[in-house]
């Protein structure tokens, strides 16, 4: 029961502090489950968000409920998703009762127009600790610029990058057996 | 049957939304304002607006919102279990199928290709960001602190945040 009511709080406070959506919770998650707790590793994380990426909804659920699965089986991901979604439920409805009295202070406005900034520092410093993880090889360096590019520059759907990303790399890894074998 | 409807129009927007994030709004815009007008395009701003300020996927946040205001808060909860089912079944599905197969060719073949994709996809994510974060000197002074303090000092993430916050509340009031 303890194992399950940590990865409840644990994600509780991932989804009372996830501004900005989407990739906002990486920091979160990777400073809750990779460093502190030591639950998965940076791999198997990266791992996880392409996962979560690449299926229908919303990010941090599909991370959360691998991440309860991967550490203590289905209703580890019930617990998960309660923790990631209970937050949000709670404040939309206190928001959606007060907004017409809460969207005029000024004070608050300046706090989340505060936050976004720091948003992109912290998602900018989770992918400099995300690409430490991984090993240093050229097809790595090259696949990183690629699928960025494709997304900052070509404005490509992420989906289609990484579907081409996961063929490029079956196409890699079954090269590099074949040599191996013949070596 | 509201109920029906609200869970079933949020099992839709959570199964065949990708992506994430700001992706989902045009297919909750389609579906809660122009099929189901459940809100106005007012409304609809309002609830980004909302989402803004209040923590958690954007997906979660409009279900809620949608839900209560048509039906109150059971009508929130069925609306989020609506937008989460999908997400559910098949993340709990796939990751019971990559645990298993983890070591075999197919899935270290895959994940060799994606693995380092992912670092991509955040690092344009970052790049989006900063394009609508960053817009004057002030942003771009409380970005840079941040930047230094998380370099600097291991502060966790939501002290980060709350820092941020009342960064913005003094420097923007001057």
């Amino acid at each position: 029961m303890d194992t399950y009511l940590k990865l409840f709080w644990i994600f509780f406070r991932v989804g009372a502090f996830t501004f900005g959506g989407g990739y906002a919770m990486v920091p979160i998650i990777q400073k809750e489950i990779v460093e502190k707790k030591g639950l998965i590793s940076e791999t198997e994380f990266l791992d996880i968000i392409a996962v979560a990426q690449s299926l229908p909804g919303a990010i941090a659920v599909n991370t959360s409920v691998f991440v309860g699965y991967k550490t203590v089986g289905v209703l580890g991901s019930v617990f998960a998703l309660l923790g990631t979604v209970l937050p949000s439920l709670f404040i939309i409805i206190v928001l959606a009762i007060f907004y017409n009295y809460i969207k005029d202070i000024n004070s608050i406005q300046l706090f989340f127009k505060g936050v976004r900034p720091a948003i992109v520092a912290l998602i900018f410093m989770s992918a400099v600790k995300l690409a430490k993880a991984i090993d240093k090889t050229k097809f790595n360096y090259f696949i990183i610029t690629a699928a960025f590019l494709a997304i900052a520059v070509l404005d490509i759907h992420p989906i289609l990058v990484v579907i081409a990303c996961a063929c490029t790399g079956l196409i890699y890894t079954a090269r590099g057996k074949k040599e191996n074998d013949v070596s | 049957m509201m109920y029906l409807e609200l869970f079933l129009t949020f099992l839709k927007i959570g199964g065949f939304s990708f992506g994430g994030g700001y992706a989902m709004l045009p297919l909750i815009e389609e579906e809660i304002v122009y099929i189901h007008q459940w809100l106005s395009q007012q409304e609809f701003i309002d609830i980004i607006a909302i989402s803004q300020m209040s923590p958690g996927p954007i997906a979660v946040n409009a279900a809620t919102f949608v839900g209560f205001k048509h039906v109150g808060i059971l009508g929130s909860i069925v609306a989020t279990f609506g937008v989460v089912f999908t997400s559910f079944i098949l993340v709990t599905t796939l990751a019971k199928v990559i645990i298993k197969h983890y070591k075999s060719t197919v899935v270290t073949g895959i994940f060799t290709g994606i693995r380092p994709a992912v670092i991509g996809l955040i690092g344009a994510a970052c790049v989006s960001l900063f394009k609508t974060s960053i817009v004057d000197y002030k942003s771009l002074l409380i970005g840079f602190t941040m930047l230094i303090l998380l370099s600097k000092t291991r502060l966790h993430p939501i002290s980060i945040i709350m820092i941020s916050g009342i960064m913005g509340v003094v420097v923007f009031s001057i």
